[in-house]
């Protein structure tokens, strides 16, 4: 995946973020501190939040450019947004859940099969539960498998497993690294805990207060001591 | 209980749920613009549709009544395109008791809208459902038990609607006295046992739609 944000400006209150870059890889990590725009960003590709000015392009496909004004709205981007909260729909059950945005197996856009997806991330015995029984990290697995069921061209994870705590967070990496694997889907992944990034992500945007530091390979931004941490100089 | 007792007990609970069916659409639709949407001259329809609470409700019956009367922009028109009047029948009591009413259903649905987690509504975008599907999925049915507790709640509030009804109105019998009106009547008379008795039923019909609301928000709660 290609992604080319060129003269990207978003004004929020007293926050501005303005992006002018170009990275490729299939898992994108987009790292920062709190504050630093990292879901701005996230929304602004997902469509949830219009920039003042600036385009968007992932692959060949333009999401936004303010100079033809093209703006693509969120249902039309084809992408699975897997938010901090999962926002998973609390009034249906697990099923109907990832029935949602579900294409149907005979169309053209289906790249996904469903039962493959079920198997992967083990959620079988829950698709007759309803969101309210599910335990943390049932609700993550179920989170991505909505997104995935989309067969999304692109993933929009945001920070999925802030929530969890240390344990639980590395029992469901492994299920993100078969998403990656498996479905070879190109996913931008927030996060602001290097040892996840580094789990996952090949290329890195590093970001603060609204600005790209730089981008680079996991590697060339931590190091390991006892855990995965920032080398020196890179804030 | 007598024959004109029913007739009352009936004109009220019909026109009560006249009302509230007349201003639900309005009032979730006007709730929805509140909650979730910025607009050129939302604080002055926040304001309008707040007055009827803080306004004495005799004013607001006589504002209804220059609206509404034969020499009123309402009333008038509603005469020359349908040739039937307003004031002084039973469709000036549905009038002000969905006026009266009106507020009570906005606020509560409003609550009800803003409750809902926006997130929710956005992560159905992106899984390509647009803004109507998401409206029918998502957000009215995850506002479903604010939007009947509005219903409920300003059913009732027609029920015991008084000031605006009398102006607007008046107090004709068989043809607009509501229980409210029929109670004061009755005490002005000095007929206080009848006046006590229309209070017991007043009280069993509100009783009844609070009980219904609440249990209604039980079982919305559980599933």
């Amino acid at each position: 995946m290609k992604l080319l944000l060129k003269k990207l400006q978003l004004h929020l209150g007293t926050f501005h973020l303005e992006l002018d870059l170009e990275v490729s890889g299939q898992v994108i990590g987009i790292f920062g501190n709190s504050g630093a725009g990292k879901t701005s960003l996230l929304e602004v590709v997902a469509g949830l939040r219009k920039p003042t000015s600036g385009l968007i392009q992932i692959d060949d496909q333009v999401f936004m450019d303010t100079g033809t004004r093209l703006f693509l709205a969120p249902e039309r981007r084809s992408v699975g947004y897997v938010p901090q909260d999962l926002a998973l729909f609390p009034h249906l059950s697990v099923r109907k859940n990832l029935d949602y945005g579900r294409k149907p197996e005979s169309s053209a856009s289906c790249s996904i099969n469903p039962n493959h997806v079920v198997e992967v991330l083990e959620i079988e015995s829950l698709l007759g539960r309803s969101i309210a029984d599910l335990s943390g990290g049932q609700r993550q697995r179920v989170a991505f498998a909505r997104a995935l069921l989309s067969s999304p061209r692109l993933l929009l994870m945001d920070e999925p497993l802030s929530s969890l705590d240390h344990d639980l967070k590395w029992k469901i990496i492994p299920y993100l690294q078969r998403i990656r694997d498996e479905f070879k889907i190109p996913m931008l992944y927030v996060s602001h805990a290097p040892d996840e990034v580094a789990a996952l992500c090949d290329q890195v945007i590093v970001l603060r207060n609204g600005e790209c530091l730089r981008t680079s390979r996991p590697t060339e931004i931590f190091e390991t001591t006892t855990s995965m941490v920032l080398k020196p100089g890179i804030f | 209980m007598n024959a004109d007792d029913a007739q009352v007990i009936g004109l009220t609970l019909g026109a009560a749920g006249l009302s509230t069916l007349l201003i639900f659409p309005f009032g979730v639709a006007l709730a929805w613009l509140l909650a979730r949407k910025v607009w050129l001259g939302k604080s002055l329809v926040e304001t309008l549709v707040a007055l009827p609470l803080v306004m004495p409700p005799v004013a607001t019956g006589l504002i209804l009544l220059n609206l509404l009367g034969r020499r009123g922009p309402v009333g008038e028109f509603v005469k020359n395109v349908f040739g039937t009047e307003i004031v002084f029948t039973w469709k000036a009591v549905v009038a002000a008791m969905a006026v009266m009413s009106f507020p009570f259903l906005v606020r509560t649905v409003r609550l009800a809208f803003e409750e809902i987690n926006p997130r929710l509504e956005q992560a159905a975008r992106t899984l390509g459902a647009g803004p109507v599907r998401v409206l029918w999925t998502i957000t009215l049915p995850l506002a479903l038990r604010g939007m009947i507790a509005g219903a409920v709640w300003s059913f009732a509030r027609a029920l015991g609607e008084f000031g605006a009804t009398i102006l607007v109105a008046g107090n004709i019998p068989g043809r607009t006295t509501t229980l409210s009106v029929a109670i004061y009547n009755d005490i002005q008379l000095g007929q206080d046992e009848h006046a006590y008795q229309l209070l017991c039923i007043s009280a069993i019909l509100a009783f009844a739609a609070i009980v219904f609301s609440n249990q209604f928000s039980r079982w919305g709660g559980q599933r």
